[in-house]
């Protein structure tokens, strides 16, 4: 799926929704889950990951392109894409802690999460894979991350309604959110064949 | 027994679910008796698989969760007839047993029963036989009698048996007379068929006020525009395919759709985008069915937006 | 330590803290590769042999290393664990490598692993850790494969590979396909809850009849 030959704006439904990170690539679950209990703290969670999805697919493309291949050293692609990861979240943390107070008490609590959220090594990993040049891999880093965004406020959407539904007691929690997921994932199959 | 959902400002006078639902029933019951009038006795055999596996799925959950019976609020039969009005004719009967048991336990039951459900019971049991035998579910046959046109009237193409949406997914325009469009003489699902049907139950529930105009009008206002941007025919687009039986008795499912006037102008605007967005661009002939159940995932938020209140201060009154 | 106390460690993993019904952790491979029984397995096993040499080296280490750079630490040592399984599943078992796609150096951000080297490598002895990696490992196993056995059988008719259910069953094609992943795990994990809370209540039944 090249962005020269769909153009940008299939290029977006694409990532955002017909591959949506969640319902058809399976990545970034876990906070998917843990953290989508309140719209708030879903769109808290959402916007960080675009934060960091966007900005580690752009140097992770660096440092694969022009470290790793110069030295013959691209089978260690999983541990730079790693560290780089670790490293730019914690900067990021100290950044916005230092210059954005006001992000940083919206964000803050969610940065340290974000380096095992497996949607972000997964992006590099893929866009390295799709042989994706420098725009190529940040934008889909962020359309990705815009579909995880909204997968994750959907979900905290629908469970916030749930509040006070009488759920038989062994589905509450994981067990029903992941049928509410699988639910969704239901409905996005619509988005299937949009970007041929 | 009265809803327990937030009943919304749309139901204005405070009736049981029960008179609701059998408005609901009284208002399927055209497209119902058209459908078994064009199809045969096997579309009957397919409604009533459908009708009793709903019941009895809902009856056995109930009985296994020791809880109380709420089999006579009529809403299993509902979703068991709207789920059996949305398959073929020609559907072996095991299909619509599944379906209905599949939207009645896990869409329903399992978030608490009626009122709890985010998404149509029956378009998601639709949903789930489309993604699982989608061969089955797409064997479409032609009606056996037709209402008010000759045998002949038939072109040649219309004997494989696809809807009229498949030539128009080719970007062929089918050839088919709008008046048989109208009156059902096309392959389809047994509810979905015969439009004149399906606006007599829609006078019926807007004149009893069970439901408001604003979302069947929206949705559908919103397919034939986009499909005249996208310089196709409106009227065909409304009248081939389950648009008009989506929008009159899925679309308006209270439970799933937004509590205010606005939301729901905006739930109707959304799913008539997407059904044509699916049709022309996705990879399935017709988007009725996803276009709907994604718009109820997106729901919570639309009331959100449109409303300011609280989720479960109004639930109160149940 | 004593010798029961090693089993103990190894059996928690696989029932009283499975990772995967238990305490819910890698759930996206868990959604991801089950579509097939043999992926389930290969995926499970593969984690299984990380976790065990993860744990093993980060109990070894675990006086070396400042408590401050811990999890970068661990990190380096997962994903070097990691790196290694996977050229050597491409050297070996190509057809499985393929298969399991990106999901197989996402290991290295698989929760169980950072979490077992958190919770326990990092504060206990190399023997009783090794028993954790591989209790902890199989658990993972074996959910993976309940999962992925339950949607192959389903959505194929068949089990690892082999048909099994006769030829007029109609597969339901749904459950190999992604909504299958999300609704077999939570219909799994929902029953699990409710068979590990009868059990509960029986116990406190009996006790209290005892009493």
């Amino acid at each position: 799926m090249r962005l020269s030959e769909i153009g940008i704006f299939l290029f977006f439904i694409n990532a955002a929704f017909s591959n949506n990170f969640i319902f058809s690539r399976f990545l970034g679950c876990c906070p998917f889950l843990g953290v989508s209990n309140k719209i708030e703290t879903a769109t808290g969670m959402g916007v960080a990951v675009v934060f960091v999805m966007t900005l580690a697919s752009l140097i992770c493309y660096l440092v694969y392109e022009y470290l790793l291949v110069p030295l013959g050293l691209s089978y260690l692609n999983t541990i730079a894409f790693i560290l780089v990861i670790a490293s730019l979240v914690q900067m990021i943390e100290m950044f916005i802690k230092k210059s954005l107070p006001s992000l940083y008490t919206a964000l803050g609590i969610y940065l340290p999460l974000i380096t095992t959220n497996c949607a972000v090594l997964g992006v590099t990993l893929l866009n390295q894979r799709s042989g994706y040049g420098l725009l190529e891999s940040t934008l889909n880093g962020m359309f990705g991350a815009i579909g995880f965004l909204m997968a994750i406020v959907l979900m905290a959407g629908v469970r916030e309604r749930l509040e006070s539904s009488d759920i038989p007691k062994a589905f509450r929690g994981f067990p029903i959110s992941l049928i509410i997921a699988g639910f969704m994932s239901v409905a996005f199959m619509g988005f299937t064949g949009l970007v041929k | 027994m009265s809803l327990r959902i937030s009943t919304g400002p749309h139901v204005l006078t405070r009736e049981s679910t029960q008179t609701l639902m059998l408005d609901v029933l009284i208002a399927l019951a055209p497209a119902t008796v058209a459908g078994v009038y064009l199809f045969g006795l096997k579309a009957a055999w397919v409604l009533c698989a459908s009708v009793l596996s709903a019941v009895l799925s809902e009856f056995v959950w109930q009985k296994l969760m020791k809880k109380k019976s709420t089999l006579n609020d009529l809403s299993a039969v509902v979703t068991g007839l709207i789920l059996g009005l949305n398959l073929p004719s020609g559907a072996p009967l095991w299909l619509p047993v599944i379906g209905s048991a599949v939207a009645v336990v896990l869409v329903k039951q399992l978030f608490g029963g009626l009122g709890h459900n985010f998404m149509n019971p029956a378009m998601f049991g639709r949903a789930f036989l489309l993604a699982s035998w989608p061969a089955r579910m797409t064997k479409f046959l032609l009606p056996e009698r037709l209402l008010g046109a000759s045998q002949a009237a038939f072109g040649a193409d219309m004997a494989s048996g696809a809807t009229p949406l498949v030539p128009q997914k080719l970007g062929l325009t089918p050839d088919v007379a709008l008046s048989d469009l109208f009156l059902g003489n096309i392959p389809g699902t047994i509810g979905e068929v015969c439009k004149i049907a399906i606006l007599i139950g829609f006078v019926y529930l807007v004149a009893v006020k069970v439901i408001t105009w604003h979302i069947p009008v929206f949705f559908v206002g919103t397919v034939a525009l986009f499909s005249w941007v996208l310089g196709k025919d409106p009227l065909v687009a409304i009248l081939s395919g389950g648009v008009l039986f989506g929008a009159v008795f899925m679309a308006t499912d209270y439970v799933t759709n937004p509590m205010q006037k606005l939301g729901q102008c905006i739930f109707g605007v959304g799913c008539g985008a997407m059904v044509v967005i699916i049709r022309s661009f996705g990879g399935y002939p017709e988007g009725v069915t996803y276009a709907i159940l994604f718009m109820n995932c997106l729901v919570p938020l639309i009331d959100r937006f449109t409303n300011r209140r609280v989720y479960g201060t109004v639930k109160s009154h149940g | 330590m004593a010798k029961n106390n090693l089993k103990g460690v190894f059996v928690n993993g696989i029932l009283n803290e499975n990772p995967t019904f238990r305490l819910v952790l890698g759930t996206c491979p868990t959604i991801a590769v089950t579509s097939s029984a043999i992926n389930g397995l290969g995926m499970g096993l593969a984690a299984t042999l990380v976790l065990l040499g993860s744990n093993v080296v980060i109990s070894m280490l675990r006086n070396f290393i400042p408590n401050k750079v811990r999890i970068p630490s661990y990190i380096v040592v997962i994903s070097t664990f990691v790196t290694m399984i996977q050229l050597f599943m491409q050297a070996f078992v190509p057809s499985l490598y393929e298969a399991l796609g990106i999901f197989l150096p996402l290991i290295v951000v698989n929760c169980i692993i950072l979490a077992r080297a958190e919770a326990f490598a990092g504060k206990n002895p190399v023997a009783a850790s090794a028993m954790d990696g591989l209790g902890m490992g199989l658990g993972f196993t074996l959910a993976l494969t309940l999962i992925a056995a339950v949607r192959e059988l389903l959505g194929t008719g068949s089990l690892f590979g082999m048909p099994v259910m006769g030829a007029s069953f109609e597969p339901v094609l749904l459950f190999i396909l992604s909504p299958g992943g999300f609704l077999v795990f939570g219909l799994v994990l929902g029953i699990i809850n409710a068979i590990v809370d009868r059990r509960r209540a029986q116990k406190l039944h009996k006790e209290a009849k005892a009493a």
